[in-house]
């Protein structure tokens, strides 16, 4: 995995061959390394687990989770907020490096995209989970019904569902849209039953001038859209806490803190991918180490981001008037919970330090260590944010220092890393995890510019 | 009148873009200049805009999505609010604005996103059925295609340009007129 050579790591080559470029990616729609094989499987299994237990709590009742009064979210809520963060990065970073014309975002949008996508996916799953009786979702839906369980406009959990749903949506149709001039792409290549998946995907495009001028526009259009929308998303997930009274969430700074604690997930997130699909689909050529070392200090950068509105949390709360959420800060330090704030911190602020390092970003091994290590610190800011609060309220008749998930719970949330997992290998296998038509406009783009310096 | 269609592919954007320039210089009768298409792997405008301005109407679009979003969200959540989906509210407003604006801003940018995908649908001609049009799978991999419709006189001239131009293969056409 060394990752120098002659003192200058390797780019993608200007001179690549176009056609080279379409062998190279279709290729991994068909002959993946044996490790996607070994990645599914194992995605496979943790679902299997998750759909267990949550068989297991649908029989037994919320009970076996135990989540009790005034434990309510447990683990679900925590883990629903980690995936609606995971999901921030793809497309935010993509639309905003596409606005910004920066070309080493193209052989790593469309996966950062689809990450996206199925993070979503994966928190809706938690909505459903955690009001334990599934079968009476249907309570939650608004349409004028007798019991008069309406939807509460002025809630931000409403707020939420019309945000998710809208950058769900929207996701989908930027990332589907972007992914057209490729599916042309497989049909001209593909026999069988793929042909005519991808015929019906790629709308007949060809290429044509029309169809590009249009499709340009509307990308960038799209791309502006999403930016705003994506911090909206997480800034109203922030507000279902920062809204309500309860200690250690009534902070100005909650909507800042948790765009910048989703961005540094879905960095992270995406940096783990990265090494994993190219080494998985033999993507060495267009997976390059200087795109991980860009995505690394952009990690960095956000990762300082979200320390300094961390701080301003705790500020926040030690110098309010609010005795009770300064109480809340110190049971979460000193309390039952202290091994786990203290590894939030420690994972949050002080590993993402080591990506000073040239050296370490250029390393695979310790970048995949790393971004595993920030996604471990950010899954526990989650939880700590959700439990301690519950855990430690304004009446000490409700307090319960000693609530820890049960069994079940764990199991569940491995089970959405395996469902997010399998959904993310089928789509690798369906769809090409980086955009052709975009390294070919990034090559093309880098030799004319070398030639106008040249010339210069 | 017997109307052709010719494809010509090229090696590169040089040689199609000087292909078309000479077909542009040579003014040739019966070659309306909108039956000329350029097919690229890549999106490149310089040598689209040697084929003049066409218009992008994806804006127009996108700003009635927009509009459109926002107000319908707007006036479908304030007449939920006021009607099927009243809440007794003790005293404070039942249309509640700080909200629903939250909620329109939302609408607003699913009308934009979901109206812009239409409108690049309508506008780029999609979905469109492949068979029937001149295409090569080379245009997906690294050639570039300079598509002309006209009558056989004029093809003839055109098919000459594109020699002249290093064209490295044609597709013809005929194309009925009915």
């Amino acid at each position: 995995m060394s990752s120098v050579t002659e003192g200058k790591e390797k780019d993608i080559r200007e001179d690549i061959a176009w056609a080279q470029i379409n062998r190279d990616v279709l290729r991994s729609l068909d002959r993946p390394r044996a490790t996607y094989w070994a990645l599914f499987a194992f995605a496979f299994g943790l679902f299997v687990i998750g759909v267990a237990c949550e068989a297991y709590q649908y029989d037994r009742g919320l009970g076996v989770s135990g989540m009790n009064n005034p434990d309510v979210w447990g683990l679900y809520i925590a883990t629903f907020i980690f995936w609606i963060g995971m999901s921030h990065s793809g497309t935010l970073l993509s639309a905003i490096l596409h606005i910004i014309h920066a070309d080493w975002r193209k052989p790593i949008y469309r996966f950062a995209e689809a990450m996206t996508t199925f993070s979503l996916m994966t928190a809706g799953l938690f909505v459903a989970v955690h009001l334990g009786r599934v079968w009476e979702i249907y309570y939650a839906i608004p349409y004028p019904n007798e019991r008069w369980t309406w939807p509460n406009f002025q809630s931000p959990l409403l707020w939420d569902a019309m945000a998710i749903f809208t950058y769900l949506s929207s996701s989908i149709l930027f990332l589907y849209v972007g992914a057209i001039p490729d599916f042309a792409i497989c049909r001209d290549n593909a026999t069988g039953w793929r042909k005519n998946f991808y015929t019906a995907l790629s709308l007949g495009w060809m290429g044509t001038d029309r169809q590009w001028r249009n499709f340009r526009i509307a990308y960038l259009v799209i791309a502006c859209f999403l930016i705003p929308l994506a911090v909206s998303v997480h800034s109203i997930v922030a507000s279902d806490f920062a809204m309500s009274q309860q200690p250690g969430w009534h902070i100005t700074s909650f909507p800042p803190y948790f765009v910048a604690g989703a961005l540094y997930s879905g960095c992270a997130a995406i940096i783990t991918l990265f090494i994993m699909l190219r080494h998985t689909f033999r993507f060495e050529e267009y997976m390059t180490l200087p795109i991980l070392d860009k995505t690394g200090r952009l990690t960095f950068a956000i990762a300082m981001v979200w320390t300094y509105l961390n701080l301003v949390e705790y500020a926040s709360v030690w110098y309010g008037a609010d005795e009770v959420a300064k109480e809340t800060l110190l049971m979460r330090m000193n309390g039952p919970y202290a091994p786990y704030w203290w590894a939030m911190n420690f994972l949050g602020s002080i590993v993402p330090l080591t990506l000073m390092s040239k050296r370490i970003r250029s390393n695979l091994s310790a970048m995949m260590v790393i971004s595993l290590l920030l996604n471990l610190g950010m899954w526990l800011e989650r939880w700590m944010i959700v439990t301690p609060t519950f855990s430690h309220g304004y009446y000490p008749w409700t307090w319960d220092h000693t609530f820890f998930p049960s069994w079940v719970q764990w199991g569940i949330v491995l089970g959405s890393f395996g469902w997010f997992g399998m959904l993310f290998m089928l789509f690798c296998k369906l769809v090409p995890s980086v955009s052709m038509y975009e390294v070919k406009e990034m090559v093309f783009h880098r030799k004319i510019a070398r030639l106008h310096t040249r010339e210069a | 009148m017997n109307v052709k269609r010719l494809l010509g592919l090229f090696n590169d954007f040089d040689q199609a873009t000087a292909a078309i320039r000479e077909l542009r210089e040579a003014n040739l009768p019966y070659l309306n200049w909108d039956d000329v298409t350029i097919k690229s792997p890549i999106e490149h405008p310089d040598v689209e805009a040697v084929l003049g301005p066409r218009p992008i109407p994806i804006r127009k679009w996108t700003l009635v999505g927009a509009l459109l979003g926002g107000s319908l969200g707007f006036l479908g959540i304030a007449t939920a609010q006021g009607n099927f989906f009243s809440q007794l509210k003790g005293g404070k407003p039942i249309i509640p604005l700080p909200p629903d604006l939250v909620l329109t801003y939302e609408m607003l940018i699913l009308g934009g996103v979901y109206i812009t995908v239409l409108g690049f649908l309508v506008s780029a001609g999609l979905p469109h059925k492949s068979k029937g049009d001149l295409y090569s799978a080379h245009v997906s991999e690294d050639q570039i295609g300079v598509m002309v419709k006209s009558n056989a006189h004029c093809i003839a001239e055109v098919r000459r340009i594109f020699e002249r131009h290093g064209v490295l293969t044609m597709q013809e056409e005929e194309v009925s007129t009915r």
